[in-house]
C-alpha cells in the first residue's frame, strides 16, 4: 500500500471509532468502549508507521505526496478539494499525535471508569484525534480550516465534559470564543493569499509564492500576520491565552492530550507548514518570535504564583509553546518541531502524574493542601520527577536537547536575536523554579492526611463530592465526575502509559544530539527544502556556551526551589513581604483575564442586552411577528365569513362563479 | 319558428330557475326551481337535436329526465326525513356545515 | 299556425316558471310547475320530438309532480310565513336581490352566446324533416338509438334509478327510536325560530 493510502487509513480509524461509539452508545458494556477507542487510535498509529516506511522508500526529493479523494468544486474563484498532503512533516505530526493519543486513551480507561459519561468521553476523544489528524494531513487551506474548526469544537466538547459544572461550561465557551478569533484570522489570512494564488492547494501555493509576492510586500505580511493570529489563539499565546488555564476544568487526560501534547501545538505546525510564506514576510516572523518570547516569560512568572497544580502545568505548557513558536518563527524548524515532540512526551507524562496525584487527593487540586506524597505514591513520584527533570531541561533528559537547540539557533541568527536568547534562558530558570516548587511542595515534607491514609493502604474518599475550584457541592451522576478516583499505583493501564512516556521523556532527546546525530533534522529536511538556515550551524563556542549555561541554570533552578520551599521557608515569606506588588501581579495573571473581560465580554453583553430590549422586542417581535400575525388573522377572518353554512349563500357563490367563467369564455370568443 | 326562439325560451327558463334557487327559503321550492333549470336544459337539448337532425339530443334529454326523477325522489325523501325529526324546513336554519 | 302555437306554449312556459319563483305558497308553485311542464311538452312536439314529449307528460308531469304534491301536502307550509325572521347572516331582501341579479346576468350571457354570436344554423328551422314511421322523433327511432349507440348510458341510467329507489326507501323509512340527545337537539333547533 502506498503512503497516502496509509495516511487515509490513519484518518479513517478514529472516525470509525467515534461514530461507532456514538451510534452504539448504549451497547458497549463496562469498559469496552475505552478499549475500542484505544485500539482505533493504535491502528491509526500503526498506519502512520506504515506511511513513514512507505515514504522513506521514495527518493529524498519526491517525498511530498498529494492524494485527492474528491474534487468538490474547482472553478473560477473557488477551489475546494478533499486532498491530503503526505510529507515528512505531516507524517511526523501524525506519529506524535496518534502515539501520544494512544497512551492517553489507555490512561483514561481507569481514570474515567466510574464516570457515567464513559462512552461519550471516548467518542469525543476519538473525534478529537480525527480532527487533529485532519488538520495535520490537510493538503489545502480549506481542509486545514475544517480541521482547525473541528479541533476547536472537540476542545469545547471535552472542556465542558462535566457539563453540569458552571465553571466547566464557562471555560468551554471561553475557549471556543477565543478560538473563533483565531479562526477569523486564519480564514482572512487564507483569503489574502488566495487572492493572488487562485488556488488553495499547499504545494502549488508554496511553489508559486516567491514569484507572486515580493519579499516583505504588504499583502503577504498581512496574510501571514493573520495566520499568526490563528496560531496564537490555538496555541494560547499572549494575548489570546486566557482560555488555556481555564480549560483545566476538563478531565485530566483531556488536559494531557489537547492542552499539552496536540491541539495547542497546532499553531507551531501551522507556522512550520507555511514556512515558504513566512520566509517572504520577515515582519511576520519577527512578530511571531517576539510574541513567543513574551509568552514564555510571562507564563513562567505566573506559574510561580499558582496554587492549582493543573494550572501550574498549564502555564508551563504555554511557556514551552512560546519556545516552540519562537523557534519556528526564527527559522529553526527542526529545533521547534523536535521540542514539540519531546514536550508532548514529558508534558503528557506530567499531566498523567498530576492526575494520579489528584486521584489520591480525592479530586482536590490545590497545592496548598498537598504534601509528602513521596512514600504513598512512589510510581507517581518517579514519573513526576522524570517529567519535571525533562521539563527543566536537565541533561541528559530530552527537554535539555530540544530547548537547547532552539536557543542555539537564536544565537546563530545573531543581531537582536540575542535578546531572545537571554529571555529564553531566563525562562528556563523560571521553568526549573516552578516545576520543582511543585514537586517539593507536593511530594516532599510532612505527609498530609490523605497521604497518610494512602500509606496505610486506603485510598481516600471525599465525603461530599465538591467542585475543586469553587467548593460547590455536586453529585456523581451524569454531567459530574464519577465517585471513584484512580491512581497509577493501582491500575496497570496508567502504569503502562506513563511508563512508555517516561521512556520517551528520557530517551527521545538522543534523536538529535548536537554534532552527533540529526535524525529529526534529516527526516524533516525534504519539507523544508529552500528554507534558509534550516540546517543548524553548530559553532563550537556558542554550542559550549549554550550547553553549559543550560545545565547550570537548570540545576540552579532546582537548588533555588529547594532553598525557598524546603529548607528556608522564612526566606520566601520575606520576599513575599517585600515584593507584595509582584505577588499581586502574578496571582492576577498579569491582569490579562481582567482586561479581556472588561474590554470584550462586558461590552458584548451590554450590546446583547440592548439589542434584546430594543431592536428584538419592537422591531422583530412587534413589527414582523406581530404584523404577520395580524395579516394571518385578518385573512382567516375574511375566509371564515364565507363559511356561513348557508346553503343559499353557497349556491349564490357557485352561480356567480359559473357566470364569471361563462363571461370569460364569451369575451374570449 | 327558428331554432333561436326555442333557445331564447330555454335561456329564460334556466335563468328563472337560478334566481329561484338563490332566493327561496323553502327547500321544496328550491327543488322545484332546480327542476326548472333541468327543464330549460332539456328544451335546449331538444332544440339542438332538431337543428342537427340526429337523435342524440333527445336521448340526452331522456336520460336527464331519468336523473331528475331520481334526484327528486331522494330530495323529497330527505325533506320528509327532516320533517319527521321535527327540524325546521328552512334552508337558512339547516346550517350544520357552518365553518 | 305553428308560430301561434309556439307563442302560446312559450308564454305558458315562461309564465309558469315565473309563477314558480314568485308565488309564496309552495302548493301554488307546484301547480305552476305542472303548467310549465305541459307547455314544455307542447314545445317539444313543435320540435318533432314525439316520444320525448310523451315521456315529459307521463313521467315528469304525471309521476314526479304527483310525488311533489303528496310531499307538499304532508310537509305543509314550511317557514315561508316566518320569512320576516332574520336567522341568517344574509338578509332576505339581499338574497332575493342577489338571486335576481345573478339570474339576469346569466340570462344576458346565454342570450349573447346563443343568439348574438351570429351562428347561421340557429337562424334556420333545423334539418329537413320527412314524416314516416321511423323518422326523427318517433319511438322506433329513439328505441333503436337507445339499444345500439347509447346502450351503456341506458343501462347506467337504469342502475341509477335502482339506487335512487333503494335510497328513497331507506330515507323515508320508519324512523328508529330517537335518543334523548337527538330529541333535545331537534327541540332546540326548532325552538330557536319561535
Amino acid at each position: 500500500m502506498s503512503a497516502t493510502t496509509y495516511a487515509w487509513l490513519a484518518l479513517l480509524m478514529p472516525l470509525v471509532g467515534t461514530v461507532g461509539l456514538a451510534v452504539g452508545f448504549k451497547l458497549w458494556p463496562g469498559k469496552t468502549a475505552g478499549y475500542i477507542a484505544t485500539v482505533a487510535i493504535l491502528l491509526s498509529f500503526l498506519a502512520g508507521i506504515g506511511a513513514l516506511i512507505q515514504l522513506e522508500h521514495h527518493p529524498a526529493n519526491h517525498r511530498e505526496l498529494v492524494s485527492s479523494l474528491w474534487n468538490y468544486a474547482v472553478t473560477a474563484g473557488v477551489d475546494a478539494r478533499l486532498s491530503i498532503l503526505v510529507d515528512p512533516l505531516s507524517v511526523f505530526m501524525v506519529l506524535v499525535v496518534s502515539g501520544v493519543s494512544t497512551l492517553i486513551h489507555l490512561y483514561s480507561i481507569p481514570y474515567m471508569e466510574s464516570d457515567r459519561g464513559f462512552v461519550r468521553y471516548f467518542s469525543y476523544l476519538n473525534y478529537f484525534v480525527f480532527s487533529m489528524l485532519l488538520l495535520v494531513l490537510a493538503g489545502n487551506f480549506l481542509f486545514l480550516i475544517v480541521g482547525w474548526a473541528f479541533v476547536g469544537a472537540a476542545s469545547y466538547l471535552l472542556i465542558s465534559f462535566w457539563y453540569r459544572r458552571r465553571t466547566a461550561t464557562k471555560a468551554g465557551i471561553e475557549a471556543f470564543v477565543l478560538n473563533v478569533f483565531g479562526d477569523v484570522g486564519l480564514v482572512l489570512g487564507t483569503f489574502f493569499i488566495f487572492r493572488h494564488t487562485h488556488t488553495l492547494e499547499f504545494l502549488p501555493v508554496f511553489h508559486a509564492a516567491p514569484h507572486l509576492f515580493a519579499k516583505g510586500s504588504a499583502d503577504i505580511t498581512a496574510g501571514c500576520i493573520l495566520l499568526l493570529l490563528g496560531a496564537f489563539a490555538k496555541s494560547a499565546q499572549i494575548p489570546l491565552h486566557t482560555w488555556l488555564p481555564n480549560a483545566m476544568e476538563g478531565p485530566t487526560p483531556v488536559s494531557a492530550l489537547i492542552h499539552a501534547a496536540t491541539m495547542v501545538t497546532a499553531g507551531v505546525y501551522l507556522i512550520a507548514r507555511m514556512h515558504p510564506l513566512f520566509e517572504l514576510a520577515p515582519a511576520a516572523q519577527d512578530v511571531g518570535a517576539v510574541v513567543g518570547a513574551l509568552t514564555l516569560f510571562v507564563a513562567g512568572t505566573i506559574g510561580l504564583a499558582q496554587t492549582d497544580i493543573k494550572r501550574i502545568v498549564a502555564y508551563s505548557t504555554m511557556s514551552q509553546i512560546g519556545y516552540m513558536i519562537m523557534g519556528v518563527s526564527i527559522g529553526a524548524y527542526a529545533a521547534g518541531l523536535f521540542h514539540l515532540m519531546t514536550h508532548a512526551f514529558f508534558k503528557a507524562l506530567l499531566f498523567m502524574a498530576a492526575g494520579s496525584l489528584i486521584g489520591a487527593m480525592a479530586g482536590e487540586q490545590s497545592l496548598d493542601r498537598m504534601g509528602g506524597f513521596r512514600r504513598a505514591l512512589p510510581f507517581t513520584y518517579a514519573t513526576f520527577l522524570i517529567g519535571g527533570l525533562a521539563l527543566a531541561a536537565v541533561p541528559p533528559f530530552s527537554g535539555f536537547f530540544s530547548k537547547d537547540e532552539i536557543l542555539l539557533a537564536a544565537a546563530e541568527r545573531g543581531g537582536w536575536h540575542w535578546a531572545l536568547y537571554a529571555v529564553g534562558y531566563i525562562g528556563a530558570l523560571l521553568t526549573s523554579l516552578y516545576t520543582f516548587r511543585l514537586i517539593f511542595r507536593a511530594f516532599h515534607g510532612e505527609p498530609v492526611k490523605e497521604a497518610r491514609e494512602l500509606e496505610a493502604g486506603h485510598l481516600p474518599h471525599a465525603e461530599v463530592p465538591r467542585n475543586p475550584a469553587t467548593g460547590e457541592v455536586e453529585d456523581t451522576d451524569v454531567g459530574f465526575p464519577g465517585p471513584a478516583h484512580a491512581i497509577a499505583e493501582r491500575s496497570w493501564e496508567m502504569k503502562v502509559a506513563m511508563g512508555i512516556l517516561a521512556v520517551g521523556a528520557v530517551g527521545a532527546g538522543f534523536l538529535q544530539i548536537p554534532r552527533t546525530d540529526h535524525v529529526i533534522e534529516n527526516f524533516l529536511a525534504p519539507t523544508f527544502v529552500g528554507a534558509a538556515g534550516y540546517h543548524l550551524r553548530e559553532g563550537t563556542a556558542k554550542l559550549a556556551l549554550g550547553l553549559s549555561l543550560s545545565t547550570v541554570i537548570a540545576l540552579a533552578g532546582i537548588g533555588l526551589a529547594y532553598l525557598l520551599w524546603r529548607s528556608r521557608p522564612a526566606l520566601l515569606a520575606a520576599i513575599k513581604a517585600r515584593a507584595g506588588w509582584l505577588q499581586a501581579l502574578l496571582e492576577n495573571r498579569w491582569y490579562f483575564d481582567l482586561a479581556l473581560y472588561r474590554g470584550l465580554v462586558e461590552p458584548a453583553a451590554a450590546l446583547g442586552q440592548a439589542a434584546r430590549q430594543g431592536f428584538e422586542r419592537y422591531v422583530i417581535e412587534g413589527a414582523f411577528v406581530g404584523g404577520a400575525q395580524l395579516a394571518a388573522a385578518a385573512g382567516s377572518a375574511l375566509v371564515r365569513a364565507l363559511q356561513s353554512g348557508l346553503l343559499r349563500a353557497y349556491a349564490a357563490l357557485l352561480t356567480v362563479g359559473a357566470a364569471g367563467v361563462a363571461l370569460y369564455f364569451l369575451v374570449r370568443a | 319558428m327558428t331554432i333561436g326562439a326555442y333557445l331564447a325560451v330555454s335561456a329564460i327558463v334556466f335563468a328563472l330557475g337560478v334566481a329561484g334557487v338563490i332566493a327561496k327559503r323553502n327547500p321544496l321550492v328550491v327543488l322545484l326551481c332546480l327542476e326548472l333549470m333541468l327543464n330549460g336544459a332539456n328544451l335546449a337539448l331538444i332544440a339542438f337535436s332538431r337543428m342537427w337532425g340526429n337523435g342524440d339530443g333527445q336521448i340526452f334529454a331522456l336520460v336527464v329526465m331519468a336523473i331528475a326523477a331520481c334526484e327528486v325522489a331522494i330530495g323529497l325523501g330527505l325533506i320528509v326525513a327532516i320533517y319527521r325529526r321535527q327540524l325546521p324546513i328552512d334552508v337558512d336554519r339547516l346550517k350544520e356545515l357552518k365553518g | 299556425m305553428s308560430t301561434f302555437v309556439f307563442v302560446l306554449a312559450a308564454i305558458g312556459a315562461v309564465g309558469g316558471a315565473t309563477a314558480v319563483v314568485a308565488l309564496r305558497d309552495p302548493f301554488y308553485s307546484v301547480l305552476a310547475l305542472v303548467v310549465h311542464l305541459l307547455s314544455l311538452a307542447v314545445l317539444f312536439l313543435l320540435l318533432r320530438a314525439e316520444l320525448v314529449a310523451a315521456v315529459q307528460v307521463v313521467v315528469y308531469a304525471g309521476a314526479v309532480m304527483v310525488l311533489y304534491v303528496f310531499v307538499v301536502a304532508y310537509v305543509g307550509d314550511g317557514e315561508e310565513t316566518l320569512r320576516e325572521r332574520f336567522s341568517s347572516s344574509l338578509s332576505q331582501p339581499a338574497l332575493r336581490g342577489l338571486g335576481a341579479a345573478v339570474g339576469v346576468a346569466l340570462l344576458t350571457e346565454l342570450l349573447i352566446a346563443l343568439l348574438g354570436a351570429g351562428l347561421k344554423m340557429v337562424e334556420g328551422e333545423g334539418a329537413p324533416y320527412h314524416p314516416g314511421p321511423r323518422t326523427f322523433g318517433t319511438p322506433a327511432f329513439i328505441g333503436k338509438l337507445l339499444l345500439t349507440r347509447f346502450l351503456i348510458p341506458f343501462e347506467v341510467a337504469s342502475f341509477l334509478l335502482l339506487v335512487a329507489a333503494v335510497g328513497a326507501v331507506l330515507l323515508a323509512g320508519r324512523e328508529r327510536e330517537r335518543t334523548v340527545e337527538e330529541a333535545e337537539r331537534a327541540r332546540e333547533l326548532a325552538g330557536v325560530g319561535r
